[in-house]
């Protein structure tokens, strides 16, 4: 007997994605130069976080014709963003067969009090979260992956660092509470209290947990990596620096030997200029994508 | 006590290494080339067969592993493994370690959504059926006259053996069963050169 579209085969997928780098592009050229410098995936988008930040308006799915042309251009697996709750541009994406979805607050969100039902899905789903609540949540929704939020489009990595720490660290006290106290923790983080147990015994999530939102150098990722990060997202990192082709080589590179200074001083060398990077504290609350959908 | 290495480049190398320790052996994360001189059998995982090839050739793995294939020493490749194994990609010119005489045509299934899990039948492993998770799989459409078939879907070689080189284009390291890692550490035990 054949089961397809199980959780086992949409989180195998993120297992199989581990260690790796993927890549926001806007075009098949784009794509190909990430396929080449070693990216385990891309995520097509109309317009790169930093330029949907720059631009304003109304961010939707990409036009599925583009997402299609990538998907016969290159060979890696295939990422597209959907807006949280828009559950019609899911079944758009799944009937066209991408291979993972994002769920994701960088475009604009659709519906303010729900999420995609993802278990009704075949396709696999990566969703942001900001602490462990959030990622219990999505988890409960049915989504086969986690990334921190950071802040996409900045450059700035210092809201991954502190969505990954959160997590990380909420993780750590939930594997020293007693039963009770889990019952009421489920409760205050709004998530199934079989989820909250199965992460106390195992003291990790049951899905893979990559860092996104703000990466933008190699350094940035080999950072996330040794914060407990299992892969990044880059968005505007690569695409938005001065030679990206070298830029995404030296961010994979980055990204496998994220604990050895020698492999990273040598990638970080000659990568000619990084995206230029937004200070958190200049962006008005209500435009922090992050605040989205939580 | 054999040590067992896995290919630490990018992929599902934490699954293997937990299987392996159930298995009652240490293994060892794989990331230079140098730590291959100290391990009697290698695992490369599944992962993004594109990403890891690209790796190896940067950190000059595919000499290093073709001479440890060469003195008999066992490999097992999952999936991507079984891609970079194979003397050739189908349609494809990536360089692979080229070690074992097969053919292969990578992402043979389709898609993520024709990914699945199945009970297939491996006869060498006894009469209960393995279950299989196959995850954008490849399969092995040629094989040389040395290389063992030990397990089909539908005609589709899925399972092969050369000697000392064992793959799958499937995913047991998912799967809550380690006959096959099991299969694979008697390979190890063994003296094939």
């Amino acid at each position: 007997m054949k089961k397809m579209g199980t959780f086992k085969v949409k989180s195998g997928l993120a297992e199989m994605l581990k260690g790796g780098v993927i890549m926001d592009i806007v075009s098949v050229e784009q794509a190909k130069i990430a396929e080449e410098a070693g990216a385990v995936s891309v995520m097509v988008l109309e317009r790169i976080p930093a330029d949907i930040r720059k631009v304003g308006g109304v961010a939707r799915m990409a036009d599925p014709q583009l997402i299609k042309d990538v998907m016969d251009s290159v060979t890696i697996p295939v990422m597209a963003k959907v807006r949280i709750g828009h559950f019609a541009e899911a079944q758009i994406l799944q009937a066209l067969g991408v291979d993972f979805i994002d769920e994701s607050e960088v475009l604009t969100p659709a519906d303010e009090q729900y999420h995609i039902n993802k278990n009704k899905f075949e396709i696999p789903f990566v969703c942001g979260a900001t602490n462990l609540g959030e990622a219990l949540r999505r988890i409960d929704e049915g989504a086969a992956m986690i990334r921190t939020k950071g802040e996409a489009g900045t450059g700035n990595v210092v809201e991954a660092v502190r969505h990954m720490r959160l997590i990380m660290s909420e993780i750590k006290e939930l594997t020293s509470l007693s039963e009770d106290k889990l019952i009421t923790t489920a409760k205050e983080k709004e998530a199934s209290y079989e989820l909250v147990k199965w992460v106390a015994e195992n003291g990790k999530l049951p899905v893979v947990n990559f860092a996104a939102g703000g990466i933008a150098t190699p350094a940035d990722a080999a950072l996330m990596m040794q914060l407990g990060a299992e892969g990044v997202f880059v968005g505007s990192g690569i695409f938005k620096s001065e030679n990206p082709s070298v830029m995404a080589k030296a961010i994979v590179r980055a990204t496998t030997y994220f604990n050895d200074p020698e492999v990273l001083l040598e990638v970080s060398r000659n990568l000619g200029e990084a995206m230029m990077g937004l200070q958190i504290s200049q962006i008005e609350e209500v435009d922090l994508l992050q605040k989205r959908g939580i | 006590m054999k040590k067992i290495g896995v290919l630490a480049l990018q992929g599902a190398v934490s699954e293997h290494i937990e299987i392996l320790e159930r298995c009652g052996v240490t293994p060892i994360e794989i990331k230079k080339t140098v730590q291959i001189a100290d391990i009697d059998g290698l695992i490369i995982p599944g992962g993004e067969s594109s990403t890891i090839g690209n790796l190896m050739n940067e950190y000059s793995f595919f000499e290093k592993i073709r001479e440890f294939a060469y003195k008999g020493k066992p490999i097992y490749g999952t999936c991507a493994g079984l891609i970079l194994m194979s003397k050739n990609i189908i349609g494809e010119n990536r360089k692979t370690i080229s070690i074992m005489d097969i053919e292969v045509r990578r992402n043979a299934f389709g898609r993520q959504i024709d990914s699945m899990e199945i009970d297939i039948e491996i006869p060498k492993l006894g009469n209960k059926k393995f279950p299989a998770v196959f995850i954008r799989a490849p399969i092995i459409e040629k094989v040389g006259k040395q290389v063992e078939i030990l397990a089909e879907i539908d005609d589709r070689i899925v399972m092969a053996q050369q000697e000392n080189l064992l793959v799958s284009a499937f995913h047991p390291e998912l799967s809550n069963d380690d006959r096959i890692h099991r299969y694979f550490l008697n390979l190890v035990n063994k003296r094939w050169r």
